[in-house]
């Protein structure tokens, strides 16, 4: 077809001056990124307000040093540092679900509740009706879904704003808890594989196994990728930062592996070691979601559908499926988060999910990077920012911490994170050219 | 394919409108227009504001179906009952306003809606490939990276990345709303030579405009609307300025267009 084309002389013209046409060849950016324009890029996008996890790192290391300083003894106890992690369990699977719906730029309010909701429905089953452990987490999980069904279809469908639908199941759910639980009363949940969750570790040599095979298996899906893109040519990260990342992962998850290893049980007479088994469901949660959001169509049309939902229209994606199934998948992760809580507590009362639960789930969401403005996010932000609440909700705990103080102090917290998130969005638009 | 090759220059227009009317409840926004669009040639669709352009555009592309009158596609009637039927065919619509998501790259923005997929995952390598060979089919040497996120991109990088999206499918005709409406003076120039090299490379581009200069400059026939007619399809190089203005404005200039 080359060969056909006109030149500009030829080009059936007016009186106006043709066109001038270039003909020099497409020259895409193939170059391959060196280490030096990789992080010149990377400043470049933090500065025009991609701030990705950087707010994250900064105050995870901030608040440790500050709750060490403040509580040398006790903060980076042995014991102390597995309860971060079981603590942080519930907080980060719920932010992993509203970490979708806040893709959307929607909000649901309701989703700690509808946790609270789950772990009744689950824990009445066991309790009371002697149900085995997995039919209960079945009919918990399948309580989520309907849940989200619920709210995604009046979202969608009968466009109401999700505020408003979430805020009014937000109050509703809490009636449901409180009808299933009976005011003033609690349900204990005895069952041993809901229980171990939390309070259960796995042996030391299956921890070690995991977390080896988890570093291995990510360098080499990450060298694997690398290889492909730069085989054909295409846009490729440098090799180096590539092996930085994976080294920092490996040395992340084996570092957390030695710690919750080591021998953490207060009397000499008994050992109580290895990784909580709740930290494996976490990381296969994550795993999961994270391959959704970023390797499957399912995926991208969530974020095309944050980012300009007319566009995303046009181009053929059913706008409103995604809209209801976003809501579906938060509140089926709240549901598996309230059975977490539910085991670390060993039972569920009728304020469970209630109170700042949510606060601190939007709050991880948030403070791990991803918008409240839709678009941008990812689903690790959901255990940075599960961690830094976790650390906050901890460390208040060793300081003793008035409940008073506690709320004014997380509700600042997300306040910050939403702040810093607002600026950087702004940022973003004005550089947005 | 066999009708892809045999266009390319062929006598028998792409797309041929005979006599088509569109009424919305009272307004009959289109009277027995005559329309005609060939491959390998730009066909510039100018007419005041509220001429009746947008609608015959969406005729063209599917979103409405005359009331009347006769479509052609290459030679066989058809009727367009959406714009996926539309495109089914190879004919592709960019929109005034753009359809991209910011948040996405280039490549993901091309590919939204159809992207390749290796089982269940998406084969980026592929999309990446193909998004960089429609670009240099295009010579499209001012995009940088096609990794890069469109809300780095200037306007004309993105109107680029909107007519590119359109040209990935293997169309044969594309409608352009007003790309250069919001445009500089470079950026403009930028995109009309896409718009040319498109012609160049077999395809029928019908170009909607206001700016004469910019229909002057890459078109080969101009058809004005006047008041939902069709007061003239003519060579842009048997025309002047001034003669298309008047059609525009009168619906007719000497012997050309409208009958008193």
């Amino acid at each position: 077809m080359g060969d056909s084309s006109m030149s500009t002389d030829d080009i059936p013209k007016g009186k106006q001056t043709a066109v001038k046409l270039a003909e020099t060849d497409f020259a895409a950016d193939k170059r391959e990124h060196d280490v030096g324009s990789a992080v010149a890029d990377y400043w470049t996008r933090v500065r025009s307000g991609d701030l990705g996890a950087i707010p994250a790192i900064l105050g995870l290391v901030g608040l440790v040093v500050l709750f060490t300083a403040l509580r040398p003894d006790t903060f980076l106890s042995k014991g102390n540092i597995a309860n971060l992690f079981i603590q942080a369990l519930p907080y980060t699977i719920l932010a992993l679900g509203l970490v979708f719906v806040l893709l959307l730029g929607e909000i649901d309010l309701s989703a700690g509740v509808a946790s609270g909701v789950c772990g009744a429905v689950m824990a009445k089953l066991i309790t009371d009706s002697g149900q085995p452990w997995y039919v209960a987490v079945l009919a918990a999980v399948v309580t989520g879904v309907v849940i989200g069904s619920v709210i995604g279809w009046l979202v969608a469908w009968v466009r109401i704003p999700s505020f408003v639908v979430t805020l009014a199941l937000f109050l509703g759910l809490q009636g449901v808890t409180l009808k299933l639980i009976g005011e003033g009363g609690t349900v204990p949940v005895r069952d041993d594989v809901i229980v171990a969750i939390a309070n259960k570790n796995m042996p030391i040599w299956l921890g070690w196994t995991l977390a080896v095979v988890t570093a291995l298996g990510y360098g080499v899906s990450q060298f694997l990728r690398w290889y492909r893109q730069h085989s054909r040519g295409l846009h490729a990260k440098p090799v180096q930062l590539i092996a930085a990342r994976v080294a920092v992962v490996a040395v992340v998850l084996l570092l957390g592996t030695f710690l919750l290893s080591r021998d953490r049980a207060p009397s000499p007479l008994i050992t109580l070691a290895g990784v909580p088994w709740g930290v494996p469901l976490v990381a296969v949660l994550l795993i999961i979601a994270t391959f959704v959001l970023g390797r499957t169509s399912y995926g991208r049309h969530v974020y095309a559908v944050g980012g300009n939902a007319e566009a995303a229209r046009r181009a053929g994606i059913n706008v409103n499926r995604i809209r209801m199934s976003v809501f579906v998948i938060g509140s089926t992760l709240a549901a598996i988060s309230g059975i977490v809580l539910a085991s670390r507590l060993n039972s569920v009362a009728p304020g469970s999910g209630g109170g700042n639960t949510l606060l601190l789930g939007v709050g991880a969401a948030v403070i791990g990077g991803t918008s409240l403005f839709g678009g941008r996010g990812r689903a690790r932000d959901a255990i940075l920012g599960g961690l830094v609440i976790a650390v906050i909700d901890n460390g208040l705990g060793l300081l003793g911490t008035k409940a008073y103080a506690n709320y004014l102090i997380t509700g600042g917290v997300l306040l910050l994170a939403a702040s810093i998130d607002a600026i950087a969005s702004r940022r973003r638009s004005a550089t947005g050219r | 394919m066999p009708g892809k090759a045999a266009s390319v220059g062929a006598v028998t227009p792409l797309v041929t409108l005979r006599g088509v009317s569109k009424r919305f409840g009272p307004v009959q926004v289109l009277h027995d227009v005559d329309f005609t669009a060939r491959a390998g040639e730009v066909t510039a669709l100018v007419g005041d504001n509220g001429a009746g352009k947008t609608t015959l555009v969406k005729c063209v592309g599917g979103v409405h179906a005359p009331d009347a009158g006769e479509y052609r596609f290459d030679g066989r009637p058809v009727r367009l009952g959406s714009p996926r039927e539309a495109a089914a065919l190879g004919i592709e619509v960019v929109h005034q306003d753009l359809a991209l998501c910011e948040n996405l790259d280039i490549v993901e923005n091309m590919f939204l809606g159809r992207e390749r997929r290796l089982g269940v995952a998406l084969d980026e390598a592929a999309m990446e490939d193909e998004a960089i060979r429609v670009l240099s089919r295009l010579s499209v040497r001012t995009i940088g990276s096609v990794r890069r996120r469109v809300s780095d991109l200037s306007g004309g990088q993105r109107q680029t990345v909107a007519i590119a999206r359109a040209v990935l499918w293997d169309s044969r005709v594309v409608v352009l709303d007003e790309p250069a409406a919001a445009l500089g003076v470079a950026q403009t120039q930028q995109v009309l030579e896409i718009v040319r090299r498109l012609a160049d490379k077999g395809l029928a581009v019908i170009l909607i405009s206001h700016n004469m200069n910019d229909v002057f400059a890459v078109s080969d026939q101009i058809a004005a609307l006047y008041l939902g007619r069709m007061a003239a399809q003519v060579r842009t190089a048997d025309v002047t300025h001034r003669q298309v203005v008047e059609l525009i404005t009168s619906g007719r200039s000497g012997d050309l267009g409208l009958a008193v």
